[in-house]
Order: C-alpha cells, then structure tokens, then sequence
C-alpha cells in the first residue's frame, strides 16, 4: 500500500494509507498515514459498526490539512482475539466417512444459508460448488493417513493453498449461521476452524504429514496462518 | 494482539522495503470539492469473474455501484470473517457514500481499484507498471483524492 501511495501521489492524486504495520509506514514513509492497530483484515476497525467506520475515515481525512509527510495513529486499539467463538457442529451421522468429511456434508444447510444472504460465496479455486468440499477434505485426511501428497493422491487443482482456501471459506460461511454470540472478532473464526473443528485438524495433519514428506515448503507451509 | 497478528507485524517489522528518492507531494484540494477513491490490497473481485491468480501482480476495476465482491487475496494469515459480516470494514464504499450525501466529500469516484496485497518482494510490477496504470485510469476520472486499505 506504501509502495502504490507513493505512486497514485506522483499521478497526482492526493493519498491517505490506513497502515497496518506502523514500522513498514515509518520506513517507506507514504504522504499521509494514520497508523491502525487492528486486526489484519479489518482495515476500518469493527464490522457492521458505521460510526466507528467514520471515525476512522474522519481521522484519515484529518491528515490531508498536513504541509507535509504525516503519520498520526488511531487512538483505539482492537484485539483479535482467537478464542470466544461458540459454534455448534453437527453430530457424527455416516460412521463410514472420516470424521472431517462427514462434518463438511452436516453443515452443509448452514453454509447455504449464508449464501442466501450474501448472495454470493468466496469458495471457488479449485471447487465448482459445494458438493465437491467434501472431496477435498477426503484427499487430506489420505494425506494425514500416510498417503504420499505426489505419488498416491490427485491435488484437485494442484494446490494446497487453494485447497485449504476453499475448505476454510466453506467453513467460515457455514460458521456465520453456526456461531452464537456477537459478532466473531478478529481471528475467533480462523481459530475455531483450525482448532475446533475436524476439518481443520485434518487440514494441520495433513500439512504435517506432506512436511514429512519433504513436500516443497511452499506445498505444506501456507495450508495454515504461519503463527500455527 | 493475537498470536497470528504479532507474528504478521513481528515479520513486517524486519521486511525490506523499497526507497522513493524524492517523493511526490500533492497539495489536495478541499475534501468538500473533491472525488474521492478507495484502493484497496483485499484483491477484491467481482463474484464469478476476474478472479486473482497466486502472486497476482495485477489490478482489477470495482465499479462504484458493485457489492457482489470476493476477497481474493490468496495469504491465509489475516482475518477473513470481518469482510463476510459488512464489506465495508475493508472497502468503505457505503460510509464514502454517505460523506458525499452530507457534503463532507464532493463525491464518490465512479470507480475504484483492487490489487493483491502479497505482491514479489521486488514490487517492480505495481510500482512500475499496473501502479502508474491504475492512478492514471483513476486520474482520467477526475479522482483527486483516494484512501488506501490494506489487509
């Protein structure tokens, strides 16, 4: 974002980052920064809340009376906190499936409901639709049970990212009419699905197991957030 | 802060950087006179078409009326669940909408510009290339002033 402040500036239009690394903005130096310690992915603070939205915008706006380079920061900070999430899962039902791909097909109703709201869904790297997320997390448990990521299994798609991505969105979606509770903070939903739900404990198998196998870094390491 | 955003932060913190020699400075005209744009590093895209591939060094056009859109950015180490509850915590076209309703902004850019943020270390693409690109589409608008949001 520094990098292409400099350069709308120099097209000459005038620019304001919403920094999220305060030590990256004192470096590279942009025009007009205000410094946000919130969490990664929520550039304005607090979704579904307006008015803090436009404090934000009002203190971004504020810099642009500055004679020269600028950096001030939010005075609030906002934990993202990877606890709090409280998101019922559906009961064992198809004892012959692995757990984690019994689990995908349970939530499958919840997933649709949001769809029904959003009107759209973020899954689709290497998945057509939803039918196909169950096949994804059947590939990953082979993986997790000793099958080799190359020789013994098809990567739909070839990638492990993208994979990942697909079954983590469907559960993030489901889990919007699946949670109790206020509205998740910053990562309280990517640590319910790592940590809470089977899908995601095939998925850190699975990174595991290919790790084992001297699958290339990039194959195994971006299956989850780097901090796990 | 959670673990994963000290450990995002921690790695920013020893992240080389590029150098601007003597950079560009824009005297703005008033906020009230102004059209304003967001750019955006959420790789947001339109659902279904213009999708960003890994490593994407590209920009896509968000028309000012769009709200069907998809985060696209391929990193798995921020938060993905705060855009699925209100777009605008990440792209604020709806609170833009509003400042130009009050008159607190002149108006709101016709359209606005998504890149992925996980760009190659060298960032030669965007600075040298799509970046310039991109401010003159915007430029070509009558933009004048525009507000970065990283993810």
């Amino acid at each position: 974002m520094c990098v292409l402040a400099h350069v709308f500036e120099a097209a000459g239009i005038a620019t304001i980052v919403l920094a999220s690394s305060r030590s990256v903005a004192e470096r590279m130096t942009p025009p007009r920064t205000l410094f946000c310690e919130f969490p990664l992915g929520r550039p304005l603070g607090h979704p579904g809340d307006a008015g803090f939205q436009h404090d934000v915008l009002r203190r971004a706006f504020a810099l642009l009376d500055a004679d020269g380079p600028v950096l001030d920061e939010h005075p609030d900070v906002i934990e993202g906190l990877e606890e709090g999430l409280s998101c019922q899962l559906p009961p064992r039902f198809d004892a012959d499936l692995p757990p984690a791909v019994d689990e995908a097909k349970g939530i499958r109703k919840a997933w649709e409901r949001t769809l029904d709201k959003r009107g759209h869904t973020d899954i689709g790297r290497v998945v057509s639709g939803p039918d196909e997320v169950p096949e994804l997390l059947a590939v990953l448990d082979r993986i997790a049970n000793g099958a080799h990521w190359k020789d013994d299994v098809e990567l739909p798609g070839g990638n492990t990212i993208a994979i990942v991505h697909d079954i983590r969105t469907y559960y993030e979606e489901a889990a919007l009419e699946l949670a109790d509770g206020p509205p998740p903070a910053g990562r309280a939903m990517e640590a319910w699905f790592y940590e809470q739900t089977e899908a995601g404990k095939t998925v850190m198998a699975a990174r595991a197991a290919a790790k084992d196998q001297e699958a290339p870094f990039p194959v195994w390491f971006y299956m989850s957030p780097a901090h796990r | 802060m959670s673990a994963g955003d000290i450990a995002m932060r921690n790695m920013q913190d020893g992240l080389a950087v590029p150098t601007f020699d003597d950079p560009a400075w824009v005297d703005p005209i008033p906020l009230a006179d102004a059209t304003v744009a967001i750019v955006t590093s959420a790789a947001l895209h339109p659902a279904g078409r213009d999708e960003f591939g890994a490593g994407d060094t590209s920009y896509r056009v968000l028309d000012r009326a769009e709200r069907d859109l998809v985060l696209g950015h391929w990193s798995p180490n921020f938060d993905r669940s705060g855009i699925k509850l209100d777009l605008n915590v990440v792209y604020p076209i709806d609170r833009l909408e509003e400042l130009a309703a009050d008159g607190t902004i002149g108006a709101v850019a016709p359209r606005h510009v998504s890149f992925a943020g996980n760009q190659p270390d060298d960032v030669a693409t965007i600075r040298h290339d799509t970046g310039p690109a991109a401010a003159a589409a915007l430029r070509a608008d009558g933009v004048d002033i525009a507000i970065f949001t990283p993810v």
